[in-house]
Formats: structure tokens, C-alpha cells, sequence
């Protein structure tokens, strides 16, 4: 059932004289963390199934500079930016989408303000609109009757007001979508945000990512789906706190589809 | 005529003062750096009017919400009243408005009459749940000393002036009614207006009111004085404490930062130096152009409060510190030393000094002292996830994640310093293109395994 991933690069294409309707910005957790490779493996398989010309920039990606700048360091970032703006100018790219809620802010907000102005969509954005038109169907077997809850990113809801899109996503496989107390505007961050995930918390008397995860098990939900593996992995974590794990699974909305249309 | 006189010399007192500290803080404010916030006027209006006037923020937290509301409408409504006080007082005239209005007229006082009531209920329910409840967000680490007092006392005043309000119309309406003969002979014939039955709520307060006319003549003009006087001093109180939000929700909501939340400015000033860096045509060595002003370079990042945007600024003198962003930081709620509301009084206590140091020292005065390190700890900076909870949390939109972030800006790029594994971080990225050590010419490995 493996099949091989097709996954072509800007320069493939580019040496073939051919451009790609859009591209898909890995990020750097997408690239390379175990557990949010498979995230980004299963988003390739929707958008194979989906026959979507896409490419990736593979090595000449490089980090949007996020970290940085959320850590204070600015020229950092708009070296990144600037790198960056001009592979993508250089490669004519006008549409992108990500598997990373903090890449979809920077991209989208910050590098058009640098003068890179592409079109950017979260890939839960882009899975329900390949949904909606019907390019892709999830049946939804696998998940049918589970009780599900998503956790909103906070770079994707309330950073950039999409909270519809995943939640879309996950009616349309047959879920029960339970909400937590804490969603949509008022969702609790995981504890990544700001380059937190790159060092020690400060003091104090708890993690954010275990306060975050008795908000999961007090809905009592089968999945935990959310929409960026830095939340997954937080969330994961937090899980494991509790010893949950044979109880809640923490997955990705691209996960649930590629698994719910057998892919 | 004496007591036109002195009211009049009061309402100009009372209003010189206000306008002398006004202009202290208007100064202060412009004290930041400049960031231009003229542009999508439509929508700033607009964001005014729902935010600030129809106070659509506020309904996330329903009682708190409702009574904030039965405070703010009777506060707003019931200056007009004071319009008609302030009339009377120049004009040495009683209920001036009566004879524009008519009857029309006590149906309105009886309006008022409710609202008072509403505000009293409201800031009693208020101080219940401050000092009976102790609801949490109320009693945290920088609400110790003045913050609390200062909270305590605006719901003491509003209570002593709708009293005020309701004595003064209490005892009024027993002289109103009397018959005009009697009043006459009294020598009180401007208080016939001839009152067609009772006031909505004072009513119920005339069973305490003494029979006597000059005794019921003394506690109504002491109320009003009371009333309008305690108005003025109210409204010179409002600069020195969070009450002042009453007046600064409105710019500040009109001014507030209109692009997605998590969005960040990107420093100009890091622009043109990483333009130059990338533009092998530009010579960094070469002199400035002849006749060009010479431009102090500003620092990166901010250290002390002039280093902060007069919008920044802005937002730390509308803080009320009701303390919802600190309820719903996730930093703040496991135990870290960062709380939102502290960022904004931190920056608001600094500015004060600041200002009273130009004021006593000249405009170039240093203190020695900054708003990093003295006031706020890179520890509760770096406690920040940046999830903006505390931007969306806020009914006035103050935005201390902003701050956050520049003060990170100046300890990373003019210190150096910062937690050490980010250091780490900044080694990646620059090297290999991530935040992890691995090579950028492993980016696409994941396809084949």
C-alpha cells in the first residue's frame, strides 16, 4: 500500500521548463523531526492523490527566520527574509502553502511587508478546499463515531483568524467534534510559541504543555488533532506526562485525511 | 451671585488642573519613537465605536461584562446632568432645563434616577467581587499597595456620588412640592416647579429627610455641591489612576494595531542595514552625501520607555489592569514570573518617572534607571510564548506582547544576551538553514525514508 511519494523540487521543474500551481513550504520541523516528517509525508500523499502539481524547494529551503525574530533577534530574521524572498522570487512563486502555522504567519505577514508577496495557505486551509471540490473524498472508516478535539495554534487562530478550516476538515470524516472550554479565540498555546520550543521553560510551577493537556483529557477525546508539530509535539509530550498514551492519540489534521482516505 | 462666583472659580480650577496634568501625559506619550498608525481610518472609527462606545469585548466575561455596563452607560447618560449642573451653577438658576423640557423633564431625571441605582448595584456587586470573592486576578503579586487601593477607591467615589446624586433629589423633591405660597414665604420660590408626584428612586430615600424647609434647603444645595465638586475632583483623580481608561479606551481602540495579531513589525532600521548587505553595489565605507542629515542611529530593540512607540505608550496609560490578560497567559498561569498586566503598569510607573525627571531635570535628564532590568527581568520576558492571549484577552486592544518582543530585541541585538540555548538557535539558522544542527543538504531526505 506504500506508495512512492512524488515529491519534485522548484529546480526539477524548473529545468523541465514546467511551474507548479503551488508550492509546499516544508519548514524546518517538517523536514526534519521524526514525528513531523510523517505529518509532512502524509500531506504529500493528499496532494499526490489529489494530482495537484506541486513542488518543494528541498535544500534551497531555509529557515523563515520565525525563531529569531520571535526571540528579538531581527537581523537574523530579515537575512532569512531576504534569502528567502529571493528563491522564491527567483523561482516566480506566487502561491505557497505550509504544514507550519508559524511559517504561514511569517511567510503571509511579515515577508510581504519585505516586499515578498505570495498568496499563503495553511495546509488545513488547503485540504478543505480540495475536499470541498471534491478532488479528494475521506470516507472516514478509520475515525467514524471517535470523539475527536482540535487544538487551535495560536499562529493559525487567533495570529491569523482560521479556526474554520480544520474544524471543517474534521466533520467531514464522520468525528465527533467535542470542543475543549478553552478553543478557537481563548485556546491555551501548547507552550512552543515564541522560541520557546528551543529552550528550557522559566521557572515555575507547571508546564504550559501539561496544563494544556488536562484540557485534552478532561473532554475526554480519542484524538487530539491540531494543525502544527510543534503543538503535536508538546502535546505528545504532555500526553506522555499522564501516562495517556494508549487513551489519546495526538495527530495531525493532514494525518486524519490521509488516513481517512486510505492513503 | 457669591456662589455663582465660586462655582465658577472651582470649574476653572478643576479643569486647569486637569488640562496642566492632560498635557503632562500627552507629553509623555509622545515621548516614543514614532509608528504610524494613519492609515484604514474607516475601519479605526469603526473599531472605536464597537470596541470602546459599544464595549464589544467586554461580553466575554457575561456579569463582569453587565456590570461594567450598568457603570459605563450611567456614567455617561448622567452627565448630561452634569451639564445642567454646571448650567445652574454659572447661572445661579435651579433645574434650568425644567423650564426648556417640562414635564419631559422629570421622566428624564427619573431615568437617571434608575441608571444611579444600577451604577450603586454595580460597583457594590464590584466590590464584593474584590473583597468577598477575592476573585484571583484581583489579588495577584503587582496588585499589592496602590493598584489596590486605587481600585477600591474609584468604586468608593461612584458610590459617594450617585449617594450625592440621589440625597440631593430626595430632598428637592419634598421642597418641589410643597405649594408656591409656602416656598415663597420661605424664600425659596426657585424651587417651585411644581413636582407632580415622586422621583423613580430617591423617593424612597424622602422618609429620612427632616420636615423643615431650611434643613431640606441646606442638605439639597450640600449635595449638589457635593455632587459637582466631588465630579471635579473625580476627574483630577482619573490621570493618576487606572480610572483613566474612561478616556483613553477611545484613542487607544481608534489607534489600535489592525494586522493579524501574531504579526511583528520588521525593523526598518535592520532592513536597510541587511539591503546593504545584499546589495554588493552599495559602498559601506563610503561618506554620507553631501547636505545629508546626519541620522543618529537609534537603538535596537527597547531598553527604557523612550525606546518604545508612542502607541506602546499609549496603551500603558489605558491599562486598567483588570488583569484578563494575566488570567489567560499560559506563562502567567503555570507559575512564571511574567504577567501582562505588570508589563503595561511597569511601563506606565517608568514613563511617570521619566517625565517628572524631564519636568524637574530638563528634556535630556538620564536617571540611570530603564524599564528593563530595573523594572521588568529578562526573566518574565523570556517566559513568553508570544501566543497573543493577552492582546485578545484585552476589551481596550493593549498589546504587551509588542513589548515583550522589543525588549528581547534590545537584549539580543544590543547585549547579546538571552537563554544560551538560543544562541544555539541563532548558530543554526545562520549555518545550515534551521534551528536544529542539521544539514541543509538533508532538507529533502525525508522523501525516501
Amino acid at each position: 500500500m506504500e506508495n512512492k511519494l512524488v515529491v519534485p523540487t522548484m529546480a526539477e521543474l524548473t529545468a523541465k521548463g514546467e511551474a507548479p500551481e503551488v508550492l509546499f513550504w516544508v519548514g524546518c520541523a517538517g523536514s526534519f523531526d521524526d514525528r513531523a516528517k510523517k505529518i509532512t509525508k502524509a500531506f504529500v500523499k493528499i496532494l499526490n492523490k489529489a494530482d495537484i502539481k506541486f513542488a518543494v524547494l528541498g535544500t534551497e529551503e531555509a529557515c523563515t527566520g520565525d525563531p529569531a525574530k520571535r526571540a528579538g533577534n531581527e537581523f537574523l530574521f530579515q537575512m532569512q527574509a531576504m534569502m528567502n524572498i529571493q528563491v522564491l522570487q527567483g523561482y516566480n512563486i506566487t502561491k505557497v502553502v505550509t504544514t507550519c502555522p508559524h511559517c504561514f504567519n511569517t511567510l503571509k505577514n511579515e515577508y510581504s511587508k519585505l516586499g515578498g508577496k505570495f498568496d499563503v495557505v495553511h495546509h488545513t486551509q488547503f485540504i478543505n478546499e480540495l475536499l470541498s471540490s471534491g478532488k479528494i473524498t475521506a470516507e472516514g472508516g478509520a475515525f467514524r463515531g471517535k470523539k475527536i478535539t482540535f487544538h487551535d495554534p495560536c499562529y493559525l487562530g487567533r495570529g491569523n483568524d482560521v479556526y474554520e478550516a480544520p474544524r471543517e476538515v474534521l466533520r467531514k470524516i464522520d468525528t465527533t467534534l467535542v470542543e475543549m472550554a478553552r478553543s478557537r479565540r481563548n485556546s491555551l498555546c501548547c507552550g512552543a510559541g515564541g522560541a520557546q520550543m528551543f529552550k528550557e521553560a522559566e521557572k515555575g510551577d507547571k508546564e504550559i504543555n501539561v496544563e494544556r493537556t488536562e484540557d485534552v483529557l478532561g473532554v475526554k477525546a480519542d484524538i487530539v488533532a491540531t494543525g502544527c508539530a510543534f503543538c503535536n509535539t508538546m502535546l505528545t509530550d504532555g500526553v506522555k506526562h499522564f501516562n495517556k498514551e494508549d487513551d489519546v492519540q495526538v495527530m495531525d489534521v493532514a494525518e486524519l485525511i490521509a488516513t481517512a482516505a486510505d492513503l | 451671585m457669591i456662589s455663582s462666583i465660586i462655582f465658577v472659580a472651582v470649574l476653572i480650577a478643576g479643569g486647569y488642573i486637569f488640562a496642566k496634568k492632560a498635557s503632562f501625559i500627552r507629553r509623555n506619550i509622545l515621548l516614543g519613537r514614532e509608528e504610524d498608525r494613519s492609515d484604514r481610518k474607516t475601519e479605526r472609527w469603526l473599531t472605536m465605536a464597537k470596541v470602546a462606545m459599544g464595549q464589544s469585548k467586554m461580553n466575554a466575561r457575561p456579569v463582569a461584562g453587565l456590570l461594567h455596563l450598568f457603570v459605563y452607560v450611567g456614567f455617561v447618560i448622567i452627565n448630561i446632568e452634569v451639564l445642567e449642573i454646571i448650567l445652574d451653577g454659572i447661572f445661579g438658576t435651579h433645574r434650568m432645563f425644567h423650564s426648556l423640557f417640562g414635564n419631559f423633564y422629570f421622566m428624564v431625571i427619573n431615568f437617571f434616577e434608575v441608571l444611579a441605582l444600577m451604577v450603586i448595584v454595580g460597583v457594590s456587586v464590584f466590590w464584593i467581587r474584590r473583597m468577598i470573592i477575592r476573585i484571583p486576578r484581583f489579588w495577584s503579586k503587582e496588585m499589592k499597595g496602590w493598584p489596590k487601593n486605587d481600585a477600591l477607591f474609584i468604586l468608593y467615589i461612584e458610590f459617594i456620588l450617585m449617594s450625592a446624586l440621589l440625597i440631593m433629589n430626595a430632598a428637592d423633591q419634598v421642597l418641589m412640592a410643597q405649594s408656591p405660597e409656602i416656598l415663597e414665604a420661605a424664600g425659596l420660590s426657585k424651587y417651585a416647579l411644581n413636582l407632580d408626584g415622586h422621583f423613580a428612586i430617591s423617593q424612597f430615600l424622602v422618609g429620612l429627610m427632616p420636615q423643615d424647609l431650611n434643613m431640606l434647603h441646606y442638605i439639597e444645595r450640600g449635595a449638589w455641591w457635593f455632587h459637582i465638586v466631588g465630579i471635579l475632583a473625580f476627574l483630577n483623580y482619573l490621570p493618576y489612576s487606572k480610572h483613566f481608561h474612561i478616556i483613553m479606551a477611545f484613542p487607544n481602540t481608534f489607534f489600535s494595531k489592525l494586522t493579524p495579531k501574531t504579526e511583528l513589525d520588521n525593523l526598518e532600521a535592520v532592513t536597510k542595514e541587511v539591503e546593504m548587505m545584499f546589495d554588493p553595489s552599495i559602498d559601506p565605507y563610503a561618506a554620507p552625501p553631501e547636505g545629508a542629515e546626519e541620522v543618529v542611529p537609534s537603538r535596537f530593540g527597547a531598553k527604557d520607555v523612550k525606546d518604545l512607540s508612542w502607541k506602546q505608550l499609549m496603551d500603558s496609560y489605558t491599562c486598567t489592569e483588570c488583569g484578563r490578560c494575566t488570567s489567560v497567559c499560559p506563562a502567567s498561569l503555570t507559575g512564571k514570573a511574567l504577567s501582562p498586566r505588570k508589563i503595561m503598569m511597569d511601563t506606565r510607573d517608568r514613563l511617570e518617572e521619566v517625565g517628572r525627571g524631564i519636568d524637574a531635570h530638563g528634556p535630556e535628564y538620564e536617571d540611570g534607571i530603564s524599564l528593563l532590568n530595573d523594572y521588568i527581568k529578562p526573566e518574565e520576558i523570556w517566559a513568553c510564548t508570544t501566543c497573543n492571549a493577552c492582546t485578545e484577552a484585552c476589551p481596550i486592544l493593549i498589546d504587551p506582547a509588542s513589548i515583550i518582543v522589543d525588549l528581547r530585541r534590545y537584549l539580543v541585538m544590543e547585549e547579546s544576551q538571552g537563554p544560551a540555548e538560543l544562541n544555539a538557535v541563532y548558530t543554526n539558522i545562520e549555518n545550515n538553514g534551521a534551528p536544529w544542527q542539521f544539514a541543509q543538504a538533508d532538507r529533502l531526505n525525508w522523501k525516501d525514508e
